[in-house]
């Protein structure tokens, strides 16, 4: 049984179409990444599996469930979500950012376990656990959102261009902590990028998405050589080649 | 979400109504129960105080319990009072019921006015005209003498081919009514270069130092003598007879013939001489109210119960006459002897001005906690539905436009006068800066932060208490923080529909000509916004959560 499966998805806005028949799986320990351009599509779809978005037509199973028969607030805290621009909450520190989730579920040792997260990514908890997000630095920001995400140990992840804000060099070494963490927690994971580069770099699998669709579906390292019509001039222009 | 937050709004709305409920019954008692005490008032200028004090004083020597509301307003807010009942009698002028209140124009002599407002009067709204004190008080445009002289002026008719060279300066009232200027200019067919409207207070002041050529004077004012200022004769017969009567009530005629008769004891017995005398003690002598009123008394004879009177009078108690006292003697009009008298003056008045404060604290507290109370749960409902919102705050917008005291006016046919219309007025001039606040605060507090809370499982209760409430609380402080600045500034209005406090010292001092006495409530009033302003700055700055703001905490 694939962790997440999505069968049919239609989403209407109006009269725009954002998702225009999308049937997807994700099995346990992967990594999809949905890349595509600005209005593929891609986040309308992400959003539907913690039911931040609902399907006009369509399903989508979490562990089984269809969502739609699921309390959204029990499945959103059972979720981990990082979006582009962290929305940390401002007034807390680094250590109850991260401990949001756990203290939501009433796990004991809720504030162990936002700490545990700041390391898990990288950031010293002696140093940040006491700083406030204005504090810090843009790619500490997406660390702490990250440490939010997986604190509670969830076993989903749901990224949205966690990293489209952040320098070359920074993003660099957030995909390192990223791509550390999966290796550690196991973690499965949707990870939504315009970027193929970084798309290449992060995920086992890709779907490449455009006006509703997927056009291609590919394991990461067979992207390249898959690539026809418009996946291939994406990678063109990208600057991936074969 | 939204429906609890509309069951807090009605909540919310329905501790307003008892607040207002209840500030109002005392107000609401006092003029239809038949044996409590008569409600007597009078409009903002000295002759209408010394007469509604006369009233009083000649009331209570025959027993009766009085409540004073001296310089409650102009005609029209005193005709509402009294048709509405909240009033008993007060001292009118006939020409003014005639063409001010009926819209009439002059019809033959003072017999046949007082005959024709009384009839229409007691049909129209069931207030009779007790018979006329036996004096006039008419219009008369006055000049300085070397003015006049030098342009040869003796009467109004003379004065039409001089008047685009002249600036005339009048009391609102004047250039309001129909018998008031514009009547006049028809009249005579007067235009002046330009008019400006000026309170009594300053009228005189502003003719004798050449501010203005032209005002209008009333025939008692001991002022003309004082000043020799020349008087223009009205050769045409423009203005009716204005002859002073005490204008009662249905209920107090009615229900208590000896009141009525105690009053008509006046009737015909207080001649011009006696009340340009009374004007002349209380303006420029500085005599208190209850001293000139009850010499009146004696003057005609009928202080039949001098005890009463003398110990109101001698103890200056400001109760007595609803006024503060004011030393006797001659005022010293200067700045720097205005400066000097003060403290004197706000010592000597002391537990009137607390209990002023105490009121204008009251009205300020009343009216903004309701507007907390209304403002911020709507606030909050407006963030679920923001296709409202821009209706919603722009209607509260219309409400603050309104100048405070026509806002006020407009609440005197539904609440009548005194507490409750006020702090009604009050409420909704304090909605605006709080709703506004309130759902910008609510909107603006960390969107991204909100939209990351919910995508992780926060409620929509945890992201209003965790996230957004702390981060617009200091917004929402700010909101509160201008609506009470602003409502300690209007409340001083509020003594013009008699509801008191530090606008209580302003409105009196504003009749008397007594800048001492303005300057005893406005110094007050100026401290209270300051100190208003700056407390709630403080709680502003408290309530900011840490992490937000450089340099907080």
């Amino acid at each position: 049984m694939a962790l997440i499966e999505i069968d049919g998805a239609v989403k209407r806005y109006g009269t725009a179409v954002a998702l225009d028949g999308v049937s997807l799986r994700v099995e346990a320990r992967e990594c999809l990444a949905l890349v595509g351009e600005s209005g593929s599509g891609k986040t309308t779809l992400l959003r539907t599996i913690n039911r931040l978005t609902e399907l006009d037509r369509g399903r989508v199973l979490v562990r089984g469930d269809d969502v739609n028969a699921t309390d959204p607030i029990r499945l959103r805290r059972s979720i981990g979500y990082v979006q582009q621009d962290g929305g940390l909450i401002p007034h807390w520190t680094c250590a109850a950012n991260a401990s949001l989730v756990p203290g939501l579920l009433g796990q004991q040792d809720a504030a162990g376990r936002g700490v545990r997260g700041l390391a898990a990514v990288g950031l010293d908890p002696e140093v940040f656990a006491d700083r406030y997000p204005r504090e810090l630095s843009g790619g500490q920001r997406q660390r702490v959102a990250i440490a939010r995400a997986v604190a509670a140990g969830p076993d989903i992840l749901l990224m949205d261009e966690p990293f489209g804000a952040l320098d070359a060099i920074t993003r660099a070494e957030a995909q390192d902590t990223f791509l550390a963490l999966r290796a550690s927690a196991g973690v499965t994971a949707v990870f939504v990028t315009h970027d193929v580069a970084e798309a290449m770099r992060v995920a086992t699998r890709i779907a490449v998405m455009r006006a509703g669709r997927v056009t291609l579906e590919a394991p990461a390292r067979d992207l390249v050589r898959r690539a026809t019509g418009y996946a291939a001039e994406l990678l063109d222009k990208a600057g991936v080649t074969a | 979400m939204s429906r609890p937050s509309g069951r807090l709004l009605l909540l919310s709305l329905a501790v307003v109504v008892s607040v207002i409920r209840q500030a109002a019954s005392p107000q609401a008692v006092l003029g239809q129960a038949a044996e409590g005490p008569i409600v007597v008032a009078s409009k903002p200028f000295a002759e209408s105080y010394i007469l509604a004090e006369t009233f009083a004083q000649l009331l209570e020597s025959h027993g009766y319990a009085v409540d004073r509301r001296p310089g409650l307003g102009m005609t029209e807010i005193l005709m509402q009072a009294l048709i509405a009942g909240d009033i008993d009698v007060y001292p009118e002028y006939t020409g003014t019921g005639l063409a001010a209140v009926l819209g009439e124009t002059v019809a033959g002599d003072a017999v046949s006015v007082f005959n024709r407002v009384s009839e229409v009067f007691e049909a129209r709204w069931d207030l009779r005209w007790l018979p006329p004190l036996g004096f006039e008080n008419t219009y008369a445009m006055a000049m300085r003498r070397e003015a006049a002289d030098s342009l040869g002026l003796n009467s109004l008719s003379g004065l039409a081919a001089h008047a685009p060279g002249l600036a005339g300066g009048f009391s609102p009232d004047f250039i309001g009514r129909a018998d008031g200027l514009d009547g006049l200019a028809a009249a005579y067919a007067i235009r002046f270069r330009a008019t400006r409207s000026l309170m009594q207070a300053i009228k005189y002041q502003a003719l004798a130092e050449g501010a203005v050529d032209v005002i209008d004077a009333y025939s008692t004012d001991g002022a003309i003598t004082r000043y020799d200022l020349a008087v223009l004769a009205d050769d045409r017969g423009f203005f009716p007879p204005y002859d002073a009567a005490p204008l009662v009530g249905g209920a107090l005629y009615e229900d208590r013939p000896d009141a009525v008769l105690a009053l008509n004891r006046l009737a015909g017995r207080i001649g011009v001489e006696a009340v340009r005398q009374a004007n002349e003690r209380l303006e420029v002598e500085g005599w208190p109210v209850a001293e000139v009123a009850a010499a009146l008394l004696a003057e005609i004879g009928l202080a039949d119960a001098p005890a009463a009177i003398t110990d109101a009078a001698e103890q200056g108690d400001p109760s007595a006459a609803g006024t503060p006292s004011t030393e006797r003697g001659r005022r010293d009009r200067s700045l720097a002897g205005t400066l000097v008298a003060l403290p004197g003056h706000m010592w000597d008045n002391r537990s009137y001005l607390v209990r002023q404060i105490g009121r204008h604290a009251l009205l300020v507290l009343t009216s903004l906690g309701s507007a907390i109370l209304v403002a911020i749960p709507a606030g909050l409902m407006l963030e679920r539905r923001r296709a409202l919102a821009g209706s919603a705050i722009r209607l509260a917008g219309i409400l603050q436009t309104i100048p405070g005291i026509a806002l006020l006016a407009f609440m005197i046919p539904v609440l009548g006068i005194g507490v409750a219309p006020a702090v009604a007025a009050l409420f909704l001039y304090s909605l605006l800066p709080i709703l506004r606040n309130t759902y910008t605060g609510i909107i603006e507090a960390a969107p991204d932060a909100v939209a990351a809370g919910r995508a992780l499982g926060m409620t929509e209760l945890q992201l209003l208490q965790r996230i957004r409430l702390p981060l617009a609380a200091p917004v929402i402080m700010a909101g509160v923080r201008t609506a009470a600045v602003i409502n300690v500034g209007t409340a001083t209005l509020a003594a013009f529909i008699g509801a008191g406090g530090l606008g209580d010292p302003i409105v009196s001092g504003l009749a008397l000509s007594d800048p001492v006495m303005i300057l005893s409530g406005a110094v007050p009033a100026a401290a209270l916004a300051v100190l208003v302003d700056w407390a709630l700055g403080g709680a502003e700055a408290v309530v900011a959560p840490r992490g937000v703001a450089e340099g907080r905490r």
